[in-house]
């Protein structure tokens, strides 16, 4: 990374936690990527507002993602994580709130638009969700097929070319999903996000359920991809050693109905190095993989319990 | 009013607490029954768009036609059998007490080609089919496989679901004449052969009762139970709550709401198609 500049946005001043230490939104510079301080982001979310069956999972979240960045997202289970990345690919439609993809609302794309603009995003999912009716080179092709991009020997070179890029041998191809490992399947479902070129490429948690040795291979993968002239890489993630690898910038949520009266969602917004420095002490919670006070909530919960639980009741008297 | 009084009349007023939950949990079920039946044509509107506007690539119809129509035929065809063979025998006892029993024939085939061909296999085709449509796309929901399609520019409904409908549809008369015709063998062997009953009377009596009318009633009926199958299924499917136990419960869902659709469709159009028939043949032959 050459240089990097900071600007504090006001837009984004409501998302900033605690002492505002963490608050600072940026616009960096990655090494051989142009400047994006001045110009317009790939990804902005205005205002966005996300609910499910009468519950807050999103609250009012401004963010904007400049080209060639690798965002990071990182908080608890349940902040709603996975739902901001299905936002941004219009999976899930906003209860209020704007998603703009190259200044262009993605709600007010009709259905063929839609599907048109997909063909920029590459989206790595969980589990990798590979489909089960077909064998690894269908599923590779998948996107290319669909879209009417090759076929014949160039789709069969594309796939092969696209597995080895993932460190895949060709042989791979006439197997099942269900005959590869988990790391092998996560691979496979990034060659199929990678083989139609993306601007945008999303990972839902890539390294969980991984080994050590098989999430550093992701991260290499994930950190490979980024450098890819014009790609923009937004990472959901618990794993913090994943994230201070791959992110040039982290952002953190917080689970909303946990947040007092008024706070934003977005609790940290900075470079990774500065995690550590963060002044809010629930960043710090989950950096450092700490319980804090919800060791605290659940003995509390278990006190609430005491008087009508026997077993409960027979523990605390001892 | 001071606030004791107020509280005092609300209390007398309170409908009683298990009336008040009757009244609610029906009125919860009413609610969610009209959202499910608006969904659902929802659904189906959306299918008959796609249908209209993109056909379906070779490769996604083939392996469906193939799963519905090609291996639901022997289990249609023995189960067809069967049911001949059975209305020979619960028949035969009826109509050989009024010395009727020459007629068997015209009975086993009627009741084969207007109702119990066409029901027959769109129940075998719910619960061979339907379900295994439920679970497939229930298993693809919760595993993010339909989110992954759509991530890359396919549309579930185009992709997924018009093949499906298609299959169902087009397929699913000719299951049914699969059924009649083995439903009449079956009947043919079992009357003539194991009762002993005249080999002309029975054919003369079914070709003289058993008209084409009673064919196309079958086969047109089936069209509308292939695409509640089909419709009843994906949408179970796409609808589906997450873990084993949401996949389980949309198969199960999707046989039993078919089914009871099938059958309630299956009376309306037994009722306009006879008042059809009364209306063009006013003096259509009688069994009696």
């Amino acid at each position: 990374m050459t240089e990097l500049k900071f600007t504090i946005e006001e837009s984004l001043k409501p998302n900033a936690g605690g002492d505002g230490e963490c608050g600072i939104a940026l616009e960096s510079d990655t090494s051989g990527q142009p400047s994006n301080s001045e110009s317009a982001p790939l990804v902005e979310l205005r205002d966005l507002t996300l609910q499910f069956a009468g519950q807050t999972i999103l609250d009012h979240i401004n963010l904007k993602i400049p080209r060639g960045q690798t965002l990071v997202i990182i908080g608890e289970s349940g902040c709603g994580k996975t739902m901001l990345l299905k936002t941004v690919v219009g999976l899930i439609k906003p209860t209020s709130g704007q998603v703009l993809y190259d200044g262009q609302d993605i709600n007010d794309l009709s259905d063929l638009e839609m599907t048109g603009l997909r063909r920029k995003f590459g989206f790595v999912f969980q589990n990798a969700a590979l489909f089960d009716s077909m064998t690894i080179g269908e599923n590779v092709a998948f996107p290319l097929v669909q879209h009417d991009l090759a076929s014949g020997r160039k789709l069969r070179r594309t796939i092969i070319e696209a597995l080895a890029e993932v460190g895949l041998p060709e042989t791979v191809t006439t197997k099942r999903p269900a005959e590869l490992s988990g790391g092998m399947r996560k691979r496979v479902g990034l060659a199929r996000a990678l083989v139609l070129d993306p601007e945008l490429v999303l990972y839902d948690e890539p390294t969980t359920g991984l080994d050590p040795i098989m999430s550093d291979v992701i991260n290499e993968l994930m950190l490979r991809t980024s450098k890819r002239p014009g790609v923009t890489s937004l990472v959901i993630t618990h794993d913090m050693k994943s994230a201070r690898k791959v992110a040039d910038r982290v952002v953190m949520l917080y689970p909303y109905p946990r947040l007092p009266a008024g706070e934003g969602q977005i609790l940290f917004d900075d470079f990774p190095s500065r995690l550590a420095t963060c002044g809010d002490k629930r960043v710090h919670q989950f950096v450092e993989g700490k319980a804090g006070e919800r060791l605290m909530e659940m003995r509390r919960s278990e006190l609430d319990n005491y008087q009508d639980t026997p077993n409960l009741s027979a523990k605390y008297n001892k | 009013m001071s606030s004791s009084t107020a509280d005092h009349s609300i209390h007398q007023t309170r409908i009683p607490d298990p009336l008040y939950r009757w009244i609610t949990d029906w009125g919860e079920m009413v609610v969610n029954a009209l959202i499910t039946v608006g969904d659902m044509a929802v659904f189906a509107g959306r299918i008959l768009m796609w249908l209209l506007s993109t056909w379906p690539r070779k490769g996604t119809i083939l392996p469906n036609f193939y799963h519905v129509g090609v291996l639901s035929l022997p289990v249609v065809a023995l189960t067809g059998t069967f049911i001949g063979m059975v209305l020979a025998v619960q028949s035969y006892a009826q109509f050989a007490n009024i010395g009727l029993e020459s007629r068997l024939g015209a009975v086993i085939n009627m009741s084969l080609v207007r109702e119990l061909g066409p029901v027959l296999a769109a129940t075998m085709l719910a619960g061979r089919v339907g379900s295994a449509m439920a679970a497939v796309l229930g298993t693809m929901r919760v595993t993010e496989q339909i989110d992954a399609l759509t991530s890359m520019g396919a549309n579930p409904i185009h992709y997924l679901v018009v093949p499906r409908f298609l299959a169902c549809i087009m397929l699913i008369p000719a299951l049914t004449i699969m059924a009649d015709f083995m439903g009449i063998v079956g009947g043919y062997f079992y009357s003539v052969i194991m009762l002993g009953i005249d080999h002309y009377q029975y054919l003369n009596n079914s070709r003289m009762f058993v008209g084409g009318w009673d064919f196309f009633m079958g086969i047109f009926k089936s069209f509308f139970f292939g695409g509640i199958i089909a419709v009843v299924s994906c949408y179970r499917g796409f609808h589906c709550q997450a873990g084993a136990e949401g996949v389980g419960r949309a198969a199960t869902a999707s046989f039993v709401f078919s089914f009871v659709l099938i059958l309630a469709v299956d009376l309306l159009l037994n009722i306009t198609l006879d008042a059809i028939y009364i209306t063009i043949w006013p003096h259509g032959a009688k069994l009696i």
